[in-house]
């Protein structure tokens, strides 16, 4: 089953976290799946747009979308902020008809249009609902068995509006890496937010949260945590030290994207999946895991 | 409407009145912004929050002090700058208030009317995010974090250069900015979409010294514009 999908990296993925980036593109290559990058896309605006008129920040989230339109195709955004940017965007043009309308004049300007066709996915719910856990599983090619993991989702894949999964108690990623094998802790820090750009603006506050999201993953044994998000991502990898020094803790947990422990599962070459691109030492564990033969 | 002296209990001076106006025009800019009359006061938002600590005012107290036409005292709060916009209230809210974008609605309005406000660094972020994506059509995290410590404090970015070196040592740093090849056609469409906001920017306000508590809701004709 070979789909194609418009993909928007976003502009996180382009170079500070290429792990992610890598990691999707690689998966759904190995899935038989085709990303065609969307041409010339830009910033979705994020979370920032609290500063421009909302006929603005519609408008400049919007040319991406038009942008996909025209190719006629889904769009896949792994990013969490841009998915439930484009989405968000997708569903305000949808529902009042005069900001479709605005955005559209304004799009005109940059020779675009946009009907409101196509939709926004984000790769975890492309691949456990459209490719399937059975799917993964006769792809599999190293068993996690063993390995503890944390999943992590965040906040805006699954908020504000339902999306794909549980907006309190969202299961998929816990379902896909119990697919592989791997061993899914206890975890009820899983949609705790973890600050985002709290870090840059009132960091106490920020490492706080961190701390009692690394704090709940530990107590709990995880080896590693996985997440979808790239704030939540470097959040929780580059701020360890600071969180150990300010609470006299000792966090040295890997912190992986989804797609990269589902990559190791998938039997990809670590090279492939930016395993080199971490902060946190992998440890023995995953090292062994992703550098093992397979049959 | 002769100025209202702001002593009189239930009344609103015009300040109060502007901002009120100013926040309800971005109240209707959300699908179902308007379920906002529909607050019970229960909390659940200020429970749900996991910032809610270091808030000076909750979330529910700045929904009764909306209520109360106390918009200055909201305005100069440091609590709608923390909010992170997780969205775990706005999942709670027995009433379905989009309590996330209320928030989002008070930000814009202490931004358009330039309010000098408890925590600037957002506001200064906010902006070079913005100028960011503007000038490139993409984000350059690096050229935005070097921006804002050096306008809110420089000696804090030698605290990066650990990071900065272990992002070399993993190639993940991008030195320079990128443009987008239809940044010309990109700032045109930003350009109309801004003239275009500014059809509906009314000229005058309209102000009754009454419009405050639930009958300043209904006077106000906040209507809904189509919720989900």
């Amino acid at each position: 089953m070979n789909v194609k999908y418009a993909y928007y990296p976003g502009c996180s993925l382009e170079k500070t976290q290429r792990g992610y980036d890598e990691s999707v593109r690689e998966v759904f290559r190995a899935l038989g799946q085709e990303l065609i990058e969307i041409d010339d896309w830009n910033c979705c605006g994020a979370t920032m747009y609290m500063s421009v008129k909302e006929t603005v920040s519609l408008a400049v989230s919007a040319r991406n979308l038009a942008l996909a339109e025209s190719m006629g195709l889904d769009i896949l955004a792994p990013c969490s902020s841009c998915f439930t940017i484009l989405l968000k965007t997708k569903r305000i043009l949808h529902e009042i008809p005069e900001m479709h309308r605005d955005v559209n004049e304004a799009l005109a300007e940059g020779g675009l249009t946009y009907q409101g066709t196509g939709r926004v996915r984000h790769p975890l719910d492309v691949l456990v609902n459209d490719i399937g856990l059975d799917t993964l599983r006769q792809q599999l090619r190293r068993n996690l068995k063993g390995l503890k993991i944390a999943p992590y989702y965040g906040c805006q894949i699954v908020r504000p509006d339902k999306t794909f999964d549980d907006r309190e108690n969202p299961v998929l990623l816990d379902k896909m890496f119990a697919a592989c094998g791997g061993d899914v802790v206890y975890f009820p820090m899983k949609v705790r937010c973890c600050g985002g750009m709290l870090m840059t603006t009132f960091e106490d506050t920020a490492l706080k949260l961190n701390m009692e999201i690394l704090q709940c993953a530990t107590e709990n044994r995880a080896e590693v945590i996985v997440t979808t998000c790239p704030l939540c991502h470097i959040n929780l990898e580059a701020y360890q030290g600071k969180i150990n020094q300010a609470y006299g803790k000792k966090f040295d947990i890997p912190i992986l994207y989804f797609t990269q422990l589902l990559g190791i599962a998938l039997g990809l070459p670590a090279k492939t999946i930016g395993l080199d691109s971490g902060f946190v030492p992998l440890g023995g564990k995953i090292t062994s895991l992703a550098e093992a033969h397979y049959a | 409407m002769e100025h209202t002296p702001n002593y009189l209990p239930g009344l609103m001076t015009r300040t109060e009145a502007e901002l009120r106006q100013i926040f309800l025009r971005q109240v209707e800019a959300i699908p179902a912004g308007e379920r906002i009359k529909r607050c019970i006061q229960c909390g659940t938002c200020t429970g749900s929050c996991p910032v809610s600590y270091a808030m000076d005012i909750s979330p529910r107290q700045l929904i009764a002090l909306f209520r109360a036409g106390e918009m200055e005292t909201i305005m100069k709060s440091r609590s709608i700058w923390i909010c992170a916009s997780c969205y775990a209230c706005t999942t709670r809210c027995p009433s379905g208030i989009k309590i996330t974008d209320i928030i989002y609605a008070l930000k814009r309005t202490v931004m358009e009317k330039d309010y000098e406000s408890k925590a600037p660094q957002v506001q200064v972020l906010a902006n070079l995010f913005i100028n960011n994506l503007m000038s490139y059509g993409r984000l350059h995290e690096g050229t935005l974090i070097r921006k804002f410590y050096m306008k809110t404090g420089i000696f804090k970015l030698f605290g990066f250069i650990p990071l900065v070196k272990k992002m070399i040592e993993t190639k993940r740093l991008a030195l320079f900015p990128k443009k987008i090849k239809a940044h010309e056609s990109f700032s045109r469409i930003i350009k109309k979409a801004q003239e275009i906001e500014m059809r509906h920017v009314p000229a005058a306000i309209d102000f009754s010294p009454e419009y405050v508590g639930y009958k300043g809701l209904g006077e106000m004709k906040l209507e809904s514009r189509k919720g989900e």
